[in-house]
């Protein structure tokens, strides 16, 4: 390198080619100053998202078995409410009956709960509109027209399979990963 | 406020003449740190911490910040927020690090820089004002350092809080009720942490603002230089981009392997594992010290150990503020017209006689309070205040300084040259 930056590399630069020396140093440590820079944002940004003491109630256990049809119980899953609900033959009928095409978010009951299990209506306590807890789930709150879940916000109405029937809310009432551990436990997340 | 030659901003870009019109940041910038500041040529690289200060001072923000989004500032769940930061945080361990030892390094580089000052003579007119505001700085920085490590709530913090806010205590009179405000109690509690917090939090932008003003009234004179002759002909000046800016990025660089080395492999290694068990009002470590950066001052106050008409106590607490007090002071106590040590044969040795006697007053702090140690730091006590009020005035009347260069361009290329232009 050290002969050829007194001979060769005037001779190209008077005919304004090529790439300088002191071009390239320039643009590569530049660039790894750069790049290195970059890689201090992942800490920077990383460290905002949930910590591990936060995820590790990511998962939550539920006993069904005091649940009687026709009741519902409010759960916390992940810091937010979850319906439970213990569907009624006539509800489960009322639900098998709509027309699935006819739904803003087409969905049968069949697919919103496990098999063998469709009396289990598991659904976040959580509008799909703007995120307020919809009423139904307790004793005594009013469960709008189509027998489900009203949310009192803005007026979303959800049927008794947590399908969106009326009102802004734009998805059906949205279903968490679960599963069965027992016949009258599950495991939420 | 610089040089008649200094390069002027023009932009090219429509948006940029247009963004100059409405609001001339990039030109502030250019002015600066660009190519619009000329610096003399002969910069070595003890001109590179004031930079790296800056560099320290925006790093403990954007950690301390982020510390700040996780810490708890209460006396029931500090200790175990800076735990969870520690363990659950995702990179936690590394931001809290990061803080800390950054504070080390803080104070590492502003000690090289301002001993880069004391040797070159940089608080000497027309730079006094600099140097006053320099002074200030420090002192924003040993309070900010000082509250901060009070946040973790471990045993070294407690009794660190109640020590140094015992300090204030030793004044006459009002001390007693002065100290019980300062915690809004009898000891550090809740109330304490809470206020040592909320200024934590505050006093990095105070430092920040007078930072500016710092750089501000250096720009007016221009930076000093190692010759401490002053900049006569552009020839003795380049711009600071692109020159200083490399230079600094490679200071950057080397500063950031140490700091890597010591965040990622010893990250622990300057702080004390007292301050991992929580604070106990009932009691007091065994060997109770400060951080290293505050060993020298330390080591002043446990030097009074006798009443002399006032308490020793009074005494420590006195000579401790006075010990950087007098910095203020140092632009009229050092006469000589000749600004580098370079070219003061007798400054020169008592400049390295003061470094010495700050490493051992350090050395002293850090030790016990027991024999040698305090009587060693009582002759450095007394050689320290020698060193300021008597020695540096009568070095700069009867010293007699080796030629100066005529210019900082003779200085670097020699006596025949000639200038270029």
């Amino acid at each position: 390198m050290a002969t050829t930056t007194g001979t060769a590399e005037p001779a190209a630069l008077a005919a304004g080619e090529g790439v300088r020396r002191r071009d390239f140093i320039e643009i590569a440590a530049v660039s790894a100053a750069g790049i290195g820079a970059l890689g201090t944002l992942v800490p920077l940004i990383s460290q905002m998202a949930p910590s591990k003491d936060v995820l590790a109630e990511s998962t939550t256990e539920i006993d069904l078995s005091a649940i009687q049809p026709g009741q519902a119980i409010k759960a916390v899953f992940r810091k937010q409410p979850l319906f439970v609900r213990n569907l009624t033959q006539q509800e489960i009928a009322a639900a098998n009956a709509v027309a699935v095409d006819s739904l803003r978010d087409p969905q049968t009951l069949q697919e919103r709960t496990k098999e063998g299990h469709d009396n289990w209506l598991i659904t976040m306590g959580v509008c799909t509109h703007l995120g307020c807890v919809p009423l139904g789930a307790s004793e005594g709150e009013i469960k709008g027209e189509f027998g489900g879940y009203f949310c009192p916000c803005h007026g979303s109405a959800y049927d008794t399979a947590g399908r969106i029937r009326k009102g802004p809310a734009p998805k059906n009432l949205e279903v968490p990963e679960y599963e069965f551990n027992t016949d009258t436990k599950i495991t939420v997340g | 406020m610089s040089f008649p030659w200094a390069r002027h901003y023009e932009p090219k870009a429509p948006l940029m003449r247009y963004l100059d019109e409405k609001l001339p940041l990039p030109r502030l910038v250019y002015n600066a740190i660009g190519a619009g500041y000329p610096v003399p040529r002969n910069l070595n690289y003890m001109w590179n911490f004031g930079v790296l200060a800056g560099f320290c001072l925006v790093l403990q923000i954007v950690t301390g910040i982020i510390l700040a989004m996780h810490y708890a500032a209460n006396a029931g769940l500090a200790f175990s927020s800076v735990e969870h930061i520690m363990r659950d945080v995702n990179w936690g361990w590394l931001m809290r690090y990061a803080h800390a030892n950054g504070a080390s390094f803080f104070f590492l580089v502003i000690y090289l820089h301002i001993f880069r000052g004391f040797f070159y003579g940089s608080y000497k007119a027309p730079r006094e004002m600099v140097w006053l505001l320099g002074v200030v700085i420090f002192l924003l920085l040993m309070a900010t350092g000082f509250m901060g490590y009070v946040l973790p709530w471990g045993q070294m913090s407690f009794w660190g809080a109640k020590v140094i806010t015992g300090l204030f205590g030793a004044i006459p009179l009002v001390g007693e009720p002065l100290q019980i405000w300062l915690l809004g109690g009898y000891a550090p509690d809740n109330a304490a942490l809470n206020r040592f917090f909320s200024l934590h939090y505050l006093l990095p932008f105070v430092i920040a603002g007078v930072v500016i003003l710092h750089i501000w009234a250096l720009h007016i004179p221009g930076s000093s230089n190692p010759t401490g002759v002053e900049v006569k002909s552009e020839s003795d000046t380049i711009p600071f981009h692109p020159y200083y800016t490399a230079k600094d990025g490679f200071g950057l660089g080397v500063f950031l392997i140490l700091y890597c080395l010591m965040v990622f492999f010893l990250p622990n290694s300057l702080g004390h594992p007292d301050n991992y068990i929580p604070a106990n009002p009932l009691s007091t470590p065994a060997h109770i010290v400060p951080e290293w950066y505050f060993w020298p001052f330390y080591a002043i106050l446990r030097a009074f150990t006798t009443d002399f008409i006032l308490p020793a106590k009074l005494w420590g607490v006195l000579a401790m503020f006075a010990s950087i007090l007098v910095w203020f002071f140092l632009p009229w106590l050092d006469k000589s017209p000749v600004r580098s040590g370079h070219y003061r044969p007798a400054f020169k040795w008592f400049f390295g006689a003061l470094v010495l006697d700050m490493l051992v007053l350090g050395y002293c702090g850090g030790s016990p309070a027991a024999e040698p140690y305090v009587m060693i730091s009582q002759i450095a006590t007394a050689y320290y205040f020698l060193h300021f009020l008597v020695i540096l005035p009568i070095v700069s009347m009867v010293e007699r300084p080796l030629p100066l260069p005529f210019s900082i361009t003779e200085a670097v290329l020699g006596e025949d040259a000639t200038p270029a232009t």
